[in-house]
């Protein structure tokens, strides 16, 4: 599960308790190369391409996936952050506070944005980070590039690029890290 | 970490984790008042209303912008051309407001404890103090110290770096609710304050105060500080009856080009607003790279922005698990 998840799913101050490590540091290393190489061939060339990671957890994945490329195509891709805390649709429903300020210091207008996150859910957070994008340049197109997708899905979203498809309980969490991805569940303390 | 307050009536609302929460949040905002677009759509379908029963124009003005920039509806009452002019009592007009249902009330008055009294009579809405009184203006501290944190580094690094930083308040403390701001503040977060001003512009007990010193002699204290946040001498609030003349008081305490000369290279000066150019600092200091006076304003937007996000945005504690 996301830092984002992590940090604003109550009650405070819960752990996640990992259950079964579902792949290891060298598994989502190939899964970075493997999504790499998948999206310069959707993007021959790679021109206009551009990696924007979500807040918090996609932005190691998007620089990863940037250094992977480098070495791929040897093209420098640039790479931005994006915090949706202020386009969520829960805003006043449950506590709701920014990771980070954004940070993208290209123009996006006319650009192949690659949106990033770690892992996929509900929907909601691609929702927030579409509109969210919006306001940094009118983008030719969005792809969305994610590490675990969990299903669950609460909106008409699909990822492009996928590290793995991992089958869960809507009450278990997904914990992306430079360790690997563990599948476990939030615990009271 | 314990929850944001339901209203914010002082600093002492506050606690060093709650500051930090603020200036964090303000970070965000400070990104978004950079784009092409700075509205975010964060307090879309919330009504916030400003009450000032006192004279401001950068205090409403920074409020309001806030609040626009989050997509909030706001309502400006003016307490000049209001029902209060036919004999309505203040608790009746904020009854009014709170039955047409507003989220939140920014108050300005006259009198220290206003917005906390009304606090206590509303129930489904938040107050901020925009300034009562003697009493405290929050929000105007709270953009003083992300402008510090600010020329310290920023993040997390720049708050760390409050810790030992010498503070200087210099002027009127006696009827500024800034300068009592201020000071729980800057404590909270380790700076050491000291307190400068003659003794007529000081309170009658400085008791509890979390402060490291005072000084009545600005020239003997200004070579160690690293903050020199002045004061306006209020006029309004009789200040100028306990110093003799405004000349004596610039010619004490007034941030002079040979007193500014004196600073270390590092130390940045602030000042609340509005300046009076000539008495409390003289206007060639204020256009120096080391007044922070204008970024104050623009950052102000930004803070408030944070506090209204973190006030009205932030819902049950005990809330559902989304994705």
């Amino acid at each position: 599960m996301a830092e984002r998840e992590r940090s604003h799913t109550r009650p405070r101050g819960a752990v996640f308790v990992p259950r079964a490590q579902v792949m290891s540091a060298s598994d989502v290393h190939r899964a970075i190369t493997r999504m790499a190489h998948e999206i310069a061939e959707r993007n021959r060339g790679l021109e206009k391409v551009v990696l924007v990671g979500l807040q918090t957890g996609g932005v190691s994945i998007a620089e990863q996936l940037s250094a992977a490329l480098a070495e791929v195509e040897g093209a420098a891709i640039p790479v931005g952050t994006l915090d949706v805390a202020f386009y969520r649709d829960d805003i006043g429903l449950r506590p709701v506070l920014p990771e980070a300020a954004t940070d993208i210091s290209f123009d996006l207008t006319g650009a192949t944005v690659v949106l990033v996150d770690d892992v996929l859910f509900t929907g909601r957070t691609i929702r927030a980070a579409l509109n969210a994008l919006g306001e940094y340049g009118r983008a030719q197109r969005v792809e969305l590039a994610v590490m675990v997708d969990r299903g669950h899905r609460e909106l008409p979203i699909r990822p492009d690029y996928v590290g793995k498809n991992l089958p869960t309980r809507r009450d278990e969490m997904v914990d992306v890290s430079g360790d690997g991805v563990s599948l476990g569940e939030l615990v009271s303390r | 970490m314990s929850p944001f307050p339901a209203n914010l009536l002082s600093m002492d609302d506050l606690d060093t984790e709650g500051i930090a929460e603020v200036l964090a949040v303000a970070d965000s905002f400070v990104e978004v008042g950079r784009r092409a677009n700075p509205k975010v759509p964060a307090l879309r379908g919330r009504t916030v209303a400003t009450l000032f029963f006192e004279d401001s124009t950068r205090t409403r003005m920074s409020f309001e912008t806030a609040a626009k920039r989050m997509s909030a509806d706001v309502l400006s009452f003016a307490a000049g051309s209001s029902s209060l002019k036919k004999g309505e009592s203040l608790r009746d007009t904020v009854e009014t407001i709170e039955a047409i249902g507003i989220d939140a009330v920014i108050i300005r008055h006259a009198s220290s404890g206003v917005p906390a009294r009304v606090a206590g009579w509303v129930d489904h809405c938040s107050v901020i103090n925009a300034g009562d009184g003697w009493h405290q203006h929050p929000t105007q501290a709270l953009l003083d110290l992300y402008t510090v944190r600010q020329a310290l580094g920023g993040g997390d690094d720049g708050l760390a770096r409050f810790v030992g930083l010498q503070v200087l308040i210099v002027g009127d403390i006696r009827h500024s609710r800034v300068a009592r701001s201020q000071v729980t503040g800057y404590a909270a977060l380790g700076a050491e304050v000291t307190l400068v001003a003659p003794a007529t512009l000081l309170p009658p007990s400085l008791e509890g105060w979390p402060i490291a010193g005072v000084s009545h002699r600005l020239d003997d204290v200004l070579e160690k500080a690293d903050v020199v946040s002045l004061l306006r001498v209020q006029s309004e609030r009789g200040s100028g009856a306990f110093v003799p003349t405004l000349r004596e008081y610039t010619a004490g305490f007034g941030l002079t080009g040979r007193r500014a000369a004196m600073l270390q290279p590092e130390a940045v000066i602030l000042h609340p607003g509005p300046i009076v150019r000539g008495v409390e600092i003289a206007s060639d200091v204020a256009e120096l790279p080391a007044s922070l006076i204008t970024e104050q304003v623009s950052n102000g937007v930004a803070v408030r922005m944070a506090v209204l996000f973190l006030l009205l945005g932030q819902g049950p504690v005990e809330g559902a698990h989304g994705g």
